[in-house]
Order: structure tokens, then C-alpha cells, then sequence
């Protein structure tokens, strides 16, 4: 199996773009080489805008960008984008501005820099902002395909990467559809839905509950928002039974949008993994990924529970 | 396109007295809003839009135009009036201003109001998204320019430095910030409240050209925006001393009509003052 970080499919995926469409351009606040932005930035110097630590000033000038018609990623860490929340909320949301950000170094998964340096609230945060796209791939195949929707999109959107290597779950030949759920393997008692980097962990954990004598779908969630109501409906419907797997904090994020969408279609137990009301802290990536409850085994214990529970009447 | 001849400093003066009472108008019918501030960039917005900015109200959209950034939404008043003058929306518009569904949002939406560039109303941001503006242009090979126009409180906001300094970096001679130095904001005086001073040696360290002028005088404001756009190799502000409440006697210099409406008894004083003033003139 081919492991990659989606940065790093999103660095080539985004040069390789450049070179097709002039209206690219790149914004970075002193991460271009964490955040690969880096190869753009080598490949069209004149389109890239080194604008220093300095994210706010950033944010608001990818907008002006837009506005006049050019199509600006600005890249940082997820964490550092969502700390100008002023900016993203009214020079950009607000503005409709055309603007890509892209929050890299999502999740407790980047190790030992610990808490500071973790995207825990992002999704959260972008969710609220009207007409905002959040996307959030699973390996470098569906990077590459998202990049290319993300071209041809109109409207802001805010795209969420990892810093660590992601094994690839998808065919080369897989399609984007955007706000639409992908089923990665079919089940009937129970479904683990995941957005970005646990997909693999969620595979792995069904094949375990074989074992069990459940048969458990694993939907992956690439569009966070918009959420496909009537997808996550049909699923809730047929299994009866959902765990979420985020790794960001269970509040607002999937876990919150799935929460709040079933409880106004079709309500059933949901149980959410990701980081619960707590800071992240330093350590093994690995070993942090087990901590915080996102590993195929938790996954797989989290998910037996659940379907051992007894439905409330 | 409008085309700009050499302006009449005598029908500008003139322009600038209709465009107040619109304004005090405006803001009693409104109820609520900023006078303070929005009677004080009169003559910024006047020399600039019927000076040299070239734009095309019956095509707002029209690329090449020259952008004018309102980064002191709360502003907007003076420049609703402005646009509605030079036939971007109905003037009847003006007197809906804040109403529930009304196209003159309490501050500047570019979705609502045709020629609004960028939303604004979170003070600091519009000089970023105007260097933005202005690094498009840069890359269009177009000879459009950028104007972007900043409250003396918003200063305060670390966003404008961290722009500052960026346009400074990229020598954006083609852009021109324009401060409304007003020396006054919500909880009071500018100088009391957090000091600039000195502001034009500040802008100065950050690469840009400084140009101080009278804020109500519509010659040397003209003249301020031919050498902004003369200037090569670096961005250009104008720092322009003005008067919060300028032309309303009981309204200027005091911080109370920051942000409070004129009564109707009020307001019909301040207009025939302001007329008044402008036939005696």
C-alpha cells in the first residue's frame, strides 16, 4: 500500500495545477516548506506571496485577490488559519471571496510539537461560516481530485491536511463527488463514518469486528460541509447504528454535524471519537493516535460497545 | 467610463454640501449610525470621485476599474451618498439605510450594494484586501490603482501594520491608503484612547511615501492623489487632517456623534447650517 501525507499531495497536486491555470495563486506565512507549498512557490515565484508570520494580513489579502478575480490559496497551519477568525469570517466568508485556505498539521497525529501547534477546532470553526466548504481528504488520491474540484468551484473553502503519511484507500481512477459520502465498504449493523486521516483505522477496525459476527460499513465524509443529509440519512436508516472518527475535537466538527443532521431526519446512537473536551498534548504520533482513542483497536472497541448497547425504545 | 476633467474646486464645495445634508438625512432616518465619522471624509471621497478614479457606475463590475476600499465601514453613510450621486443605485435608496431588507446595509456588503468593493466593519482588515487589490492588478499588467480608506482608531488594529509592512515589502506603488485622521473613536480621543504619534514617521519606517494635507481641502487633495499616483517603487498614504462632525456645528470635533443619530429637530438645524454655510461660501 502507497502511504502519503496529503500535504505532500497537495504540493504537487497544486504545482502541477499552476502550470494550467494562471489565476492560481499562493499565499504562505512562513510554512511554505511544512505546508508544501513550497514546490508552487519554486515552480511560479511570481505568483506566490511570501507574506511572513503575519496570518491575518494574509487571510484578508488572499481576499482582495479573489476579488479581483484571481484564485488564491493561502496555506498555513490549521490552527494558525482559524486564529484569524476575524479576517476569515468577514474579509473572506463574508466577501464570498474565492479564497482556498488550507489548514495543514491537522490533528493530535503531528506528535510531538504537542497541543499549540494541533488543528483541533478548525472544522468547527468554518462550519459556521455560511456558504464555506469544508474538505478534508483521506489520502492522496482523493487530494488530487479535490484540488481539481477546487479549481473549477466558486465560493470559499477550506481544505484540511495532514502532516503525517496517510495510506491510500482509493483506486486511482476514484472520483470526487462533492457533499457526497463515500462508502469505502458495505455493512449492515453498524456504519463508522470518518473524515480525513482515520479511514484506514476504520478498515481495519471492521475487518477486526468480523470477528464479532458484525458486519460493519465504513463510509468516509470528504465534504464535511455541505453534509449529505440524505446519504447520512440512508445510512443511519440501513445500520442503525453510527460511530464517528475525527481526529479533531467531537464537538462541531463530524461528530457535530452528524449529530445535529440525524436529529432532525432520523434519529439513532451515535457514538463520537476524536478528541473529547480536552488539549492535546506531546508525544509519538502513533502513540498519541491510540491515546486520543483514534487506532483500529479503539475504534473497533468503541464500535462493539455501541452495538452492544441496547437501543432506547 | 466617467471621464475626469480638472475639477471646479467651487462645484466640488458644492457637492460636498448636498452630500452632507444626504448624510445627516440619511442618519435620522436611519436612527441609528456613525456622523462623526462619516462627515469627516467627505472631501477624501469627493476629490477621489470626482477626481481621478476612473470607474463606470453603469458597469460596476468593469475590470480595469480603480477599487476604493472603505476600510472604516462604519463610514459608509458618506459613501453611500457618494455612489448615489454618481448613479449607482436610486438615490431613494439612501433614505432605507439599515432597514430590514434595504439594499445600504449599517455597514458596507458588497452582495447588497452595487460598488461597495469589499465587506467591512471589522476595522483593520481593508488594507489588506486592498493590497490584495492591488498585487491582482500587479499581476493583470493592468493600470488600475487601488485606494483604501482607513479610520485614525483603526490604527490601532495590528492587521494594518502587518499589512503595512507587507505592501511595503512588495513596493505596491499602486496602491494609495488615505487616513480620515479624525482624532476621535467610540470611548474618545484618539491620543487618550491609544496613541499613533508619530504616525507619519511609522508609516515611513514600513517603506511608504507620506503625504500629510488638509482632509477638507479639496485642492490639496487633488494634488495629494496626483503625487500618490506619480510616486514609483513604493506605496503612498495620505494622511488627511480632518474634523469628526465637520460642517455641523454642534457635531464637530465631539466624540458623543461618534456613533449617535441626529434628532429631526436636530437634524433639520445641521442641513440648513450646512446649507447655509455652503451659499455663504
Amino acid at each position: 500500500m502507497s502511504a502519503t501525507a496529503t500535504r505532500d499531495a497537495f504540493g504537487k497536486a497544486l504545482a502541477a495545477l499552476g502550470e494550467k491555470h494562471p489565476e492560481i495563486v499562493v499565499l504562505d506565512a512562513d510554512l511554505a516548506k511544512s505546508t508544501k507549498s513550497e514546490l508552487f512557490a519554486k515552480a511560479f515565484p511570481s505568483r506566490f506571496f511570501e507574506m511572513g508570520i503575519a496570518e491575518a494580513n494574509m487571510v484578508a489579502t488572499a481576499a482582495g485577490l479573489a476579488l479581483s478575480g484571481k484564485i488564491p490559496f493561502a496555506c498555513s497551519f490549521a490552527c494558525f488559519l482559524t486564529g484569524q477568525f476575524a479576517e476569515i469570517r468577514i474579509a473572506l466568508a463574508y466577501s464570498e471571496a474565492n479564497v482556498r485556505l488550507v489548514g495543514t498539521h491537522a490533528g493530535v497525529a503531528i506528535g510531538e510539537d504537542g497541543h499549540s501547534q494541533m488543528g483541533l477546532e478548525d472544522v468547527a470553526l468554518m462550519r459556521t461560516l455560511p456558504g464555506m466548504t469544508v474538505l478534508q481528504p483521506c489520502d492522496d488520491i482523493e487530494t488530487a481530485r479535490m484540488m481539481e474540484f477546487l479549481v473549477a468551484h466558486r465560493g470559499p473553502a477550506y481544505l484540511r491536511l495532514t502532516r503525517q503519511k496517510l495510506e491510500r484507500v482509493h483506486a486511482e481512477n476514484h472520483r470526487f463527488m462533492w457533499g457526497k459520502l463515500d462508502t469505502l465498504r458495505p455493512g449492515r449493523d453498524v456504519a463508522i463514518l470518518t473524515s480525513g486521516s482515520p479511514a484506514k483505522a476504520a478498515l481495519d477496525a471492521a475487518e477486526m469486528l468480523r470477528d464479532d459476527g458484525l458486519s460493519v460499513c465504513v463510509v468516509n465524509a470528504p465534504t464535511v460541509k455541505p453534509m449529505d443529509a440524505e446519504g447520512l440519512e440512508a445510512i443511519a436508516r440501513q445500520c442503525g447504528r453510527i460511530v464517528t472518527v475525527e481526529d479533531h475535537t467531537v464537538m462541531g466538527g463530524l461528530g457535530g454535524a452528524v449529530c445535529e443532521t440525524l436529529a432532525e431526519r432520523f434519529p439513532v446512537p451515535v457514538k463520537r471519537l476524536g478528541v473529547q473536551d480536552i488539549f492535546g498534548q506531546s508525544g509519538d504520533p502513533d502513540e498519541l493516535t491510540a491515546l486520543y482513542g483514534l487506532d483500529a483497536r479503539s475504534i473497533a472497541d468503541a464500535t462493539r460497545a455501541l452495538c452492544q448497547e441496547k437501543t432506547p425504545v | 467610463m466617467t471621464t475626469n476633467t480638472t475639477p471646479d474646486v467651487n462645484a466640488l464645495r458644492a457637492i460636498c454640501v448636498e452630500l452632507r445634508a444626504d448624510i445627516i438625512e440619511m442618519l435620522c432616518l436611519a436612527g441609528s449610525g456613525h456622523p462623526g465619522g462619516s462627515l469627516s471624509a467627505v472631501e477624501i471621497l469627493v476629490a477621489l470621485f470626482w477626481g481621478p478614479l476612473r470607474h463606470d457606475p453603469k458597469n460596476p463590475g468593469w475590470p480595469d476599474r480603480d477599487r476604493v476600499v472603505l476600510s472604516k465601514g462604519h463610514g459608509c453613510p458618506a459613501l453611500y451618498a457618494v455612489l448615489a450621486r454618481h448613479g449607482y443605485f436610486p438615490r431613494e435608496e439612501l433614505w432605507r439605510l439599515r432597514k430590514t431588507g434595504a439594499m445600504l446595509q449599517g455597514h458596507p456588503v458588497r452582495s447588497f450594494t452595487p460598488g461597495i468593493e469589499a465587506n467591512t466593519g471589522a476595522l483593520g482588515q481593508g488594507l489588506s484586501v486592498a493590497q490584495g487589490m492591488a498585487l491582482a492588478a500587479r499581476l493583470d499588467g493592468s493600470a488600475r490603482r487601488t485606494h483604501c480608506i482607513c479610520g485614525d482608531g483603526e490604527l490601532q488594529e495590528g492587521s494594518v501594520w502587518e499589512a503595512a509592512m507587507s505592501a511595503g515589502k512588495y513596493r505596491l506603488d499602486n496602491l494609495t491608503a488615505i487616513i480620515d485622521f479624525n482624532k476621535g473613536q467610540i470611548d474618545g480621543h484618539v491620543a487618550e484612547v491609544m496613541p499613533l504619534d508619530p504616525l507619519d514617521k511609522k508609516f515611513a519606517a514600513f517603506g511608504w511615501h507620506v503625504i500629510t494635507v488638509d482632509g477638507h481641502d479639496l485642492a490639496a487633495l487633488a494634488t495629494a492623489y496626483a503625487e500618490a499616483a506619480a510616486t514609483k517603487g513604493k506605496p503612498t498614504v495620505i494622511i488627511a487632517d480632518t474634523v469628526k462632525g465637520k460642517g455641523v456645528s454642534f457635531m464637530e470635533g465631539l466624540i458623543k456623534w461618534h456613533g449617535v443619530t441626529p434628532t429631526r429637530e436636530e437634524a433639520d438645524r445641521a442641513i440648513a447650517e450646512i446649507r447655509a454655510a455652503g451659499a455663504a461660501a
